[in-house]
């Protein structure tokens, strides 16, 4: 099933990891983005339960579903397409986010896209700073993901220049913060404690050496980070000393973002892109905010970072993609597309009937 | 009234099953043997038996679904899939305990004698089973559940117990341990429907809430261990 609409009217459905996300766009404007959140639960855990995940999620889908009607006034028989996240992710919360998706499009009668988390963190954009520029460059860090994308076409070429190769930036955030005795998730509490530090030590730059750079010019690498982090703060301990929390949060974040920022505009360089889009939860922080525009600007490449609520994980970014997909009358996905935990970042959609030709850059 | 148009959905053991009754008549029944992918078969499975029941989704006027006990991932997805195809028609949707159809299976095809019991035993995975007990009612046409849906291992069930004649897939997984393995050995939705109609027909409570009977595995962080000894993990 092909289908153009001039502005079409998309339900798109998130639950790839705690959030449950319902957002709803017409075209390029986000009418609402509702989300049901069970990072409460997962705190005392240190990490996302996935079990407790799926359990909210089926517990919020329908009071998600329902607040989202209401708030936008949309009826759901005006609906031209349902959206949804069919990977990668937790499984578990996948699949409550898929059969959803799957009985709407079936009640409804309406085209189904099944869709890549990944993309769908670049697509958002699309209704905060409106058509995306061709190609673009996507740095995607979360607490699951760190990813350098090369985008020519968001409903369907995306090619990886690079990827975490051990822990996602947004893990990272989350075991300093526990190494410092800061809540979980950490990004917002190490982003808080920062504000008033110092960047007074030198952290790992992760990858950044010569001969990383030559194997691994657009990775990343947060694992020796957190290490270091963890062996600084216990040697002071062990010393008897203080631990001037707000400093190592400072310098911990420096690192981070400085590493994240030099690969990102390399990429840009090095693929002659003159547009950088960040998204996912870690592009909530201020401290990349406000480097990445420093850096851009210096480098005149135009910076596109979405508002707070719409980088980390929500329906609203899944509803822009499918939107895009029914404008660039891209094919509807079957009925039996999958939750695939493990969707490689350059499938964009899922459930097609023949495979999209694959484009790895890397 | 017109006569109402039932879907019945479960996926609370190895089949995912769907059924369409017009009144108390099915009028349509599909499954697929495959624990392992209800996300991508339930859906398919429902619209092909929505088409070769000739009903159109808008005419379905209620929902009844499976609530388990079974395998979680599973259970989730017909459970979300029934509220959400209601939520989107506009209509009602109801619970049945997934066991409670087992039973009314096994009525349906042994037609055993009124007032004996038997047990429905499950595949809970972990060397564990779900299970219940029922009696066949005096008109011998349906089962009483003689108690709520438990999980534990079949060697703890009482001897008297694991005796009585028993449904499902635990006597198949646990020979040794149960007395006589009867028929069926997983949920048909057209018994779930029967289950669910007769239930709507005098206003019982049928709550959709999922019967997991097991805690969520996790625990929760131990102190951080010395990144100081051993070096730590060196990149």
């Amino acid at each position: 099933m092909t289908t153009s609409i001039s502005q079409p009217l998309v339900l798109g459905i998130e639950t790839s990891c705690d959030e449950t996300g319902i957002g709803i766009v017409r075209g390029e404007e986000l009418l609402v983005d509702a989300v049901a959140s069970s990072v409460d639960e997962h705190a005392r855990f240190g990490g996302v339960v996935p079990e407790v995940a799926s359990r909210a999620h089926l517990e919020e889908m329908i009071p998600t579903l329902e607040r989202a009607a209401r708030d936008s006034g949309v009826a759901l028989t005006d609906l031209d397409g349902i959206a949804v996240t069919s990977g990668p992710g937790l499984a578990g919360s996948l699949m409550v986010g898929v059969a959803a998706a799957k009985a709407l499009a079936l009640a409804l009668g309406l085209p189904l896209y099944g869709v890549n988390h990944l993309a769908s963190h670049v697509a958002v954009d699309i209704v905060e700073h409106g058509p995306l520029p061709e190609p673009t460059v996507a740095m995607l860090v979360s607490g699951g993901h760190s990813s350098l994308l090369l985008v020519p076409d968001v409903t369907h070429d995306i090619r990886s220049l690079g990827s975490t190769i051990d822990d996602a930036a947004g893990e990272a955030f989350d075991k300093v913060a526990r190494v410092l005795g800061l809540g979980f998730p950490g990004g917002p509490h190490i982003d808080r404690a920062a504000q008033d530090g110092q960047i007074t030590i030198d952290f790992p730059r992760g990858l950044s050496t010569r001969r990383d750079l030559e194997r691994h010019r657009f990775d990343f690498s947060f694992s020796g980070l957190k290490t270091a982090v963890a062996r600084w703060v216990e040697s002071r301990r062990v010393a008897g000393a203080d631990v001037p929390v707000a400093d190592v949060a400072a310098s911990f974040q420096e690192a981070v973002t400085d590493v994240l920022t030099r690969k990102a505009i390399d990429a840009c360089r090095e693929y002659d892109v003159a547009a950088l889009q960040i998204g996912g939860g870690v592009a909530a922080n201020s401290r990349l905010r406000a480097m990445a525009q420093e850096r851009c600007d210096a480098a005149g490449i135009a910076l596109r970072v979405p508002r707070r609520a719409l980088c980390t994980d929500n329906g609203a970014m899944v509803a822009s993609l499918g939107a895009q997909m029914m404008l660039k009358g891209r094919p509807a996905s079957d009925l039996s597309l999958p939750a695939d935990s493990s969707m490689p970042v350059t499938d964009v959609q899922s459930g097609l009937p023949v495979t999209v030709d694959h484009d790895h850059a890397h | 009234m017109s006569t109402p148009i039932t879907l019945a959905i479960d996926t609370a053991t190895r089949a995912i099953t769907v059924a369409v009754a017009r009144g108390d008549e099915i009028v349509a029944q599909g499954q697929v043997l495959d624990a392992r992918r209800h996300t991508e078969e339930l859906a398919p499975l429902l619209a092909d038996c929505l088409d070769r029941a000739g009903v159109g989704v808008a005419e379905v006027t209620q929902v009844v679904v499976g609530t388990g006990p079974g395998p979680f991932t599973g259970l989730r997805v017909g459970l979300v899939t029934a509220q959400t195809f209601a939520y989107a028609r506009g209509i009602p949707v109801y619970g049945v305990p997934s066991l409670d159809a087992i039973a009314q299976g096994h009525v349906r095809l042994d037609a055993p004698a009124a007032g004996s019991e038997f047990l429905v035993a499950t595949d809970a995975r972990r060397k564990e089973v779900y299970h219940a007990r029922y009696r066949v009612a005096d008109d011998g046409r349906s089962a009483v559940a003689l108690d709520e849906p438990g999980v534990s291992k079949p060697a703890d069930l009482p001897a008297e117990v694991r005796a009585l004649p028993a449904a499902g897939y635990g006597p198949v997984l646990y020979p040794d341990l149960f007395g006589t393995a009867v028929l069926p050995l997983d949920v048909d939705a057209a018994d779930l429907a029967m289950v669910g109609l007769a239930r709507i027909a005098v206003g019982a409570q049928m709550p959709t809430t999922p019967l997991y009977l097991r805690r969520p595995d996790a625990v929760e962080p131990s102190a951080a261990k010395s990144t100081l000894a051993a070096g730590g993990r060196a990149r």
